[in-house]
């Protein structure tokens, strides 16, 4: 053994075989000549579909337009954002709230766009918070975050926030099971005794798309990855993919690869709702805030809730089922025509496809193979379509388009699989550059895919663009599906980790999108809704300035009688009613950000001067010719001084 | 046993290798995957690894006709369980020299699935009767004895090298997939 060590030392290590030279490479040779008339899109012209793609890390939403992968927004959701001055103004802060107090940020993983009859309908894009479980709702209309509902229960919110078929859920599944309960302060050692999964159900309002807690699930505890609705026939059943079913609590990398099957969760959700207008429910004290964005006041509310509905299906027949499924199945997506539900354990060397309708006449014949927590194991082979053969390395995600096929991802052979959901044939494979996770075909979970292209959101970037350190962008690209070969049209770059995405086509959103907020509907209390009414309050430490900005002046924009200990409120509205023209207001030594006031909108920064002196002020957004023109100053005085509270625009000393 | 240290000598040399192009490749060039990235820097992964080892040809040789150097070039994490070239030389005669044909594809990447767990298992993480299943869907298993010799499916861990993706064992033998039922 000694010797044999030492003839490795001596022979690894002695040469670089340079791989390099035995391939063709460069991007010289990826694309075909007619890929860039693919994605041109002409200066002044709009691209076809907009694309919803998660931050991951940063919490927000980016919106990109295809083919061009132009960027258009980046929707902050669960993160502050100080360009804008969510989570920094009065009004925003709120939005932010939870049960733990006001959280600057999570990982917001999924967009799920809503559905009527399982196709897009284009009113709103959800998502999800992963870390301190929450959903948010995101207007599709002024393209804001307008409610976030908390997650009692729940630890890592990640099969989540996906939708049924007419958006009546929302669901979200926790990640990490957890003690639940009075009884949270054990060992974690006491996992198979203690701990518990929680699935919520999120009744959506079909007008205003309001969100509150139905129900939630209390299920067996081990880890809720993904999950997609029943559509059309599986219509009133969900899908989730369950790992850790050895429901290891340490060193998940080992522990909880060990089983060869982990599960596919069935669950009947109308016969849940039976059980909950049976009052079979059990009401349990929770913790959990409710917040809720007014477009009317332009103010955010956060509301605590204490109180969530459980149904616990270890008790309650017939909500759940499981279906065996190999090897930590990660992604669970159900076909256009809600017949075929595709399972990818990502250990797996198959990926199986299950038959909702084999589920039901395996259910019908209790065609198990033994339970998990009391909760019936349908027999494999009963609930099986098919297997996928050797589809390639890792399979994660599946997307599909009009025509019965499957588009899977393949994060560690680094490719997109092409198959045919019928014959379970593979069709085409192209690989991802590098290491893709989520794949994205427009419209490609719903009922009505839009096809054309299919976008992967790759995990690693490294020499893809020009390097800037250690910290690299993440790329997604675009190929065309087209044809019976998947064409690589082009690479664009991300912020943030582009985690899932969604797209549909422009026409279903573009014509709605509001472009200025109407000033007589500005239900603010705070709002000068025109110069007259632009004023400054005093109520004991607290000073209200009502202040207005049109191009291109600030009123007031001289303000004196303020006192270091005040705590100043700028509430800025912004007069104009033409779109496109925000204003923005910083003033110096401000510890918080800027806010940016659209057209018709009344928002707050807070200020808290600590020294005497004259601080200027200013409009941080180009508005006009004159915007360099557009400040002021806030004379400060010693605390407890007497220096009258003064205000004025436009009012110089020869005047008087 | 002691981990093998990994000396980063690097020569250049010249492609000895064909490339291994399929008719599609041919007719359609793509660019290289990850194992195309230069990067002289980072730790090397479990491909570069068994590339900067003399002892490896045959597998680095079979990674390549199997199409799986870019799959191995990726995040991971990886356990691979590397024969060496005599490992490979202990087979029938012609065998390998079969496998790497590219009517025998299928075959090749399934023996050689059966040396990849993905997953990073270290050393010390080794414990006797450890059972892993691989990437082609099989199980092995592993015994470590008292004095730390490991074995796996009876076949001799002659080493094992850290990579930036994974670990590297060394094996004095081939694995075989057993027969599929």
């Amino acid at each position: 053994m000694k010797q044999n060590r030492l003839m490795l030392i001596i022979t690894l290590g002695l040469a670089l075989l340079a791989l390099n030279g035995c391939k063709p490479k460069g991007p010289a040779g990826v694309t075909t000549g007619d890929a860039a008339s693919k994605v041109y899109v002409a200066p002044g012209q709009y691209d076809e579909f907009y694309n919803f793609v998660s931050g991951g890390f940063n919490g927000q939403m980016a919106v990109y337009g295809l083919p061009s992968g132009r960027l258009f927004r980046n929707i902050p959701v669960f993160s502050v954002n100080p360009e804008s001055g969510y989570g920094y103004s009065e009004e925003t802060k709120p939005m932010l709230n939870t049960s733990h107090g006001f959280v600057p940020w999570d990982d917001l993983h999924h967009p799920a766009l809503s559905t009527t009859k399982g196709e897009h309908d284009g009113r709103w894009v959800f998502g999800n918070a992963n870390n301190t479980p929450r959903v948010a709702r995101i207007s599709l209309a002024t393209f804001r975050t307008e409610e976030i509902i908390e997650l009692p229960n729940s630890g890592g919110n990640h099969s989540s926030p996906f939708i049924t078929e007419n958006t009546e859920y929302v669901v979200a599944g926790t990640r990490f099971s957890v003690p639940i309960g009075d009884k949270t302060d054990v060992p974690i050692s006491s996992y198979k005794e203690n701990f518990k999964g929680s699935i919520s159900f999120i009744k959506v309002d079909p007008q205003t798309g309001r969100m509150n807690i139905a129900f939630q699930l209390r299920t067996p505890g081990f880890n809720y990855d993904l999950s997609r609705a029943g559509k059309g026939p599986s219509h009133g059943w969900f899908f989730f993919s369950c790992y850790n079913t050895e429901q290891a609590y340490t060193l998940l990398e080992v522990n909880a690869s060990r089983n060869d099957k982990d599960f596919i969760m069935a669950v009947n959700w109308k016969k849940a709702e039976e059980y909950l207008a049976a009052g079979k429910g059990r009401k349990e004290r929770a913790r959990y805030a409710h917040n809720v964005y007014d477009e009317k006041t332009h103010t955010a509310t956060s509301t605590m809730l204490d109180e969530v509905t459980v149904l616990d299906v270890m008790e309650l027949p017939d909500i759940v089922y499981f279906i065996p499924c190999p090897k930590s199945p990660h992604g669970c997506d159900v076909d256009p025509t809600g017949e075929y539900i595709v399972g990818s354990g990502k250990l797996a060397a198959v990926m199986p496809v299950f038959s909702f309708g084999k589920i039901q006449t395996a259910i019908a014949n209790k065609d198990y193979e033994g339970d998990f927590a009391g909760i019936p194991i349908i027999k494999y082979e009963s609930a099986l379509h098919g297997e996928v053969k050797k589809p390639g390395l890792g399979p994660l995600h599946t997307e599909f388009d009009a025509n019965g096929n499957a588009y899977t991802s393949f994060f560690v052979s680094s490719e997109i699989v092409k198959w045919n959901v019928q014959s379970l044939q593979v069709l085409d494979r192209v690989p991802t550059y590098y290491s893709i996770g989520h794949l994205c075909v427009p419209g490609g979970p719903t009922a009505k895919p839009h096809g054309k292209y299919v976008i992967a959101y790759n995990k690693i970037t490294k020499d893809r663009y020009l390097p800037t350190g250690p910290e690299l962008t993440q790329s997604a690209q675009l190929y065309s599906i087209d044809g019976d070969k998947m064409q690589l049209l082009l690479d664009f770059p991300t912020i943030g980790e582009p985690h899932y995405a969604e797209a549909l086509p422009a026409s279903l959103i573009k014509d709605k999108s509001v472009k200025i907020y109407p000033i007589e509907q500005n239900e603010h209390p705070f709002a000068a809704k025109g110069e007259k009414m632009a004023r400054v309050e005093r109520k004991g430490n607290d000073v209200h300035v009502y202040m207005t900005a049109i191009r291109s002046h600030l009123t007031p924009d001289n303000i004196e009688g303020i006192r270091v200990g005040d705590n100043v409120y700028f509430h800025v509205t912004n007069l104009e009613q033409d779109w496109d023209v925000p204003h923005g207001f910083a003033i110096k030594g401000a510890t918080n950000a800027e806010i940016l006031i659209m057209p018709g909108e009344t928002q707050t920064l807070l200020w808290k001067p600590l020294a005497a002196g004259v601080v200027p002020f200013y409009c941080t957004d180009f508005c006009s010719a004159l915007h360099q023109e557009m400040q002021g100053y806030a004379r400060v005085s010693p605390a407890g001084s007497n220096t009258p509270l003064k205000f004025s625009t436009g009012e110089t000393a020869s005047q008087k | 046993m002691k981990k093998l240290v990994f000396l980063p000598v690097i020569l250049l040399l010249a492609c000895t290798q064909q490339p291994s192009g399929s008719a599609e490749v041919a007719s359609a060039p793509l660019p290289g995957g990850q194992s195309n990235v230069k990067d002289e820097t980072s730790k090397p992964d479990v491909v570069r690894i068994a590339v900067n080892s003399n002892v490896h040809k045959t597998l680095v040789a079979a990674l390549q006709a199997a199409d799986y150097v870019d799959a191995l070039s990726n995040v991971g994490p990886f356990t691979v369980f590397a024969p060496t070239d005599d490992a490979f030389a202990k087979l029938p005669a012609g065998t390998v020299d079969n496998l790497v044909k590219p009517e025998n594809k299928a075959t090749l990447q399934n023996i050689l699935e059966y040396h990849v767990y993905v997953g990073n298992i270290r050393e010390d993480q080794i414990r006797d009767g450890m059972v892993l299943n691989q990437v082609n869907g099989q199980n092995v298993t592993l015994n470590k004895t008292a004095d730390g010799k490991i074995t796996i499916n009876g076949v001799n861990v002659i080493g094992s090298v850290s990579a930036s993706n994974g670990t590297v064992y060394v094996l004095d033998g081939v694995l075989l997939p057993p027969e599929k039922k």
